[in-house]
């Protein structure tokens, strides 16, 4: 029988590796902070972080970075008066700056096998710089590369045993794709459903690209 | 030149002046900043749809305090409501919306505006040390339309953002189609911007003054 849930948040996590790239879901609502706790006392190293954004002076993210086992962050932006721009400003971290919705389709694309694709966005700015470029119907578009993650951090309403999974409003954003992109992924869920309940219409992201669940009730 | 004939609009002012010119039945992106404040001005039973690249399209009125759903945001992360006839959808594909060209209409607010379209809206320097990108660049080139909502000099030095070439580094170019700002209305055409409304007050001479890029006045 299949069973993805997990009881507790060290199995959860178990076997992460240093040097990972970690796929982390999440804008405001939709962030699953408490694997990111487990991702900290892990104390896996040398990570590779992708989100949306670079987090604010506290905040799962800070908090995550404050430890400085992140090496490289990929995001869309970072504020100005956070953990990342310090950390960034005295040289202790890397940063790869992502137009959004190349973050996302980047984020996609792994997920659906796209070896690369070419988009308008960013081709005429300082983000092109020294990177391949080509104009296609009269427009010019900057070369951009899958990203995939060794492990996704996902957030869900609902879950079943087999991972099928619901996202609750806008806190759906990053989560179907970057399960859908990461080798491993780990879902902590506000509910626990029976397989069955959900109305299979009504499933956003379904249980293929899911590894392991884990209820934290809200 | 006597500054007493004119008052500049504020930013509310400028969020309705945009609103006015939106039609029913438009997709609408609006960027944060002066844009966020125009779907408050669009007359009641006009239908326009808004959306958000977080992963919402068909934003509602802001919720009361009491109302508030933690699981709903915009781009902003600020809590919104969803209307009657709204969706939900993952993040690629609300960039999907944006990027392939589903949107009438996206305003951004924006540092330096050029006469050939280009837009300036997110550093004011290629050194700036943290780089604050986000959707900007999406939205601009994706659009079937952009328009940009801004004041039309610093608040500093009065300098103009009205430019003949961007100082800043740009977001997109050649996309900006029309700006508003706390002045006017003007087009960017093959030759440049073009003056389609002023404030009360203001002379074709005045507002050129204030503006760095030359300015045409509408044919006819």
């Amino acid at each position: 029988m299949i069973n993805k849930f997990v009881s507790t948040l060290n199995e959860a996590m178990e076997d992460l590796e240093n040097g990972a790239t970690v796929l982390l879901a999440g804008f405001g609502p939709g962030t699953p902070e408490h694997l990111v706790q487990g991702l900290i006392a892990s104390g896996v190293r040398d990570l590779t972080l992708v989100a949306n954004a670079g987090g604010r002076d506290d905040g799962p993210i800070a908090e995550l970075l404050a430890t400085e086992r992140v090496r490289k962050i990929i995001c869309s932006f970072v504020r100005p008066a956070s953990v990342a721009a310090r950390l960034f400003t005295a040289g202790k971290l890397e940063l790869e700056i992502v137009p959004q919705g190349t973050l996302a389709e980047r984020i996609r694309a792994a997920g659906a096998g796209i070896q690369a694709f070419y988009t308008p966005t960013a081709a005429d700015t300082l983000l092109a710089e020294g990177r391949e470029t080509r104009v296609i119907n009269g427009r010019n578009c900057l070369l951009e590369y899958p990203i995939h993650g060794d492990v996704a951090l996902i957030d869900a309403w609902q879950a079943d045993r087999w991972g099928n999974l619901t996202h609750k409003d806008s806190a759906r954003n990053f989560n179907p794709i970057m399960a859908m992109a990461a080798k491993r992924t780990i879902v902590q869920t506000s509910h626990v459903v029976e397989l069955g309940e959900l109305p299979p219409a009504h499933i956003h992201t379904p249980g293929v690209f899911v590894q392991r669940v884990l209820h934290v009730p809200a | 030149m006597s500054d007493t004939a004119f008052k500049p609009l504020d930013r509310n002012g400028i969020a309705a002046r945009i609103a006015r010119d939106i039609p029913e039945g438009w997709f609408v992106n609006l960027g944060i900043g002066i844009p966020t404040g125009v779907s408050d001005f669009v007359p009641e039973g006009r239908e326009v749809i808004f959306h958000a690249e977080n992963g919402v399209i068909g934003i509602g009125p802001a919720p009361a305090p009491d109302q508030v759903n933690p699981h709903l945001v915009n781009a902003g992360v600020t809590p919104i409501t969803l209307r009657t006839g709204g969706a939900y959808m993952h993040h690629a594909d609300s960039f999907a919306i944006a990027r392939g060209g589903h949107l009438d209409l996206c305003v951004l607010g924006a540092f330096e505006v050029a006469e050939n379209g280009d837009i300036a809206n997110w550093a004011r320097s290629p050194n700036e040390p943290v780089k604050q990108v986000g959707g900007a660049m999406d939205l601009a080139v994706g659009a079937q339309r952009l328009w940009v909502a801004m004041e039309h000099n610093t608040k500093g030095n009065g300098e103009s953002r009205i430019r003949r070439v961007c100082s800043y580094p740009l977001t997109a170019k050649g996309v900006v189609r029309r700006v508003y700002t706390d002045l006017a209305v003007l087009d960017v055409t093959p030759d440049g911007f073009v003056v389609l409304d002023m404030i009360p007050g203001l002379t074709f001479e005045a507002l050129q003054a204030r503006t760095e890029a030359p300015l045409r006045r509408m044919p006819g």
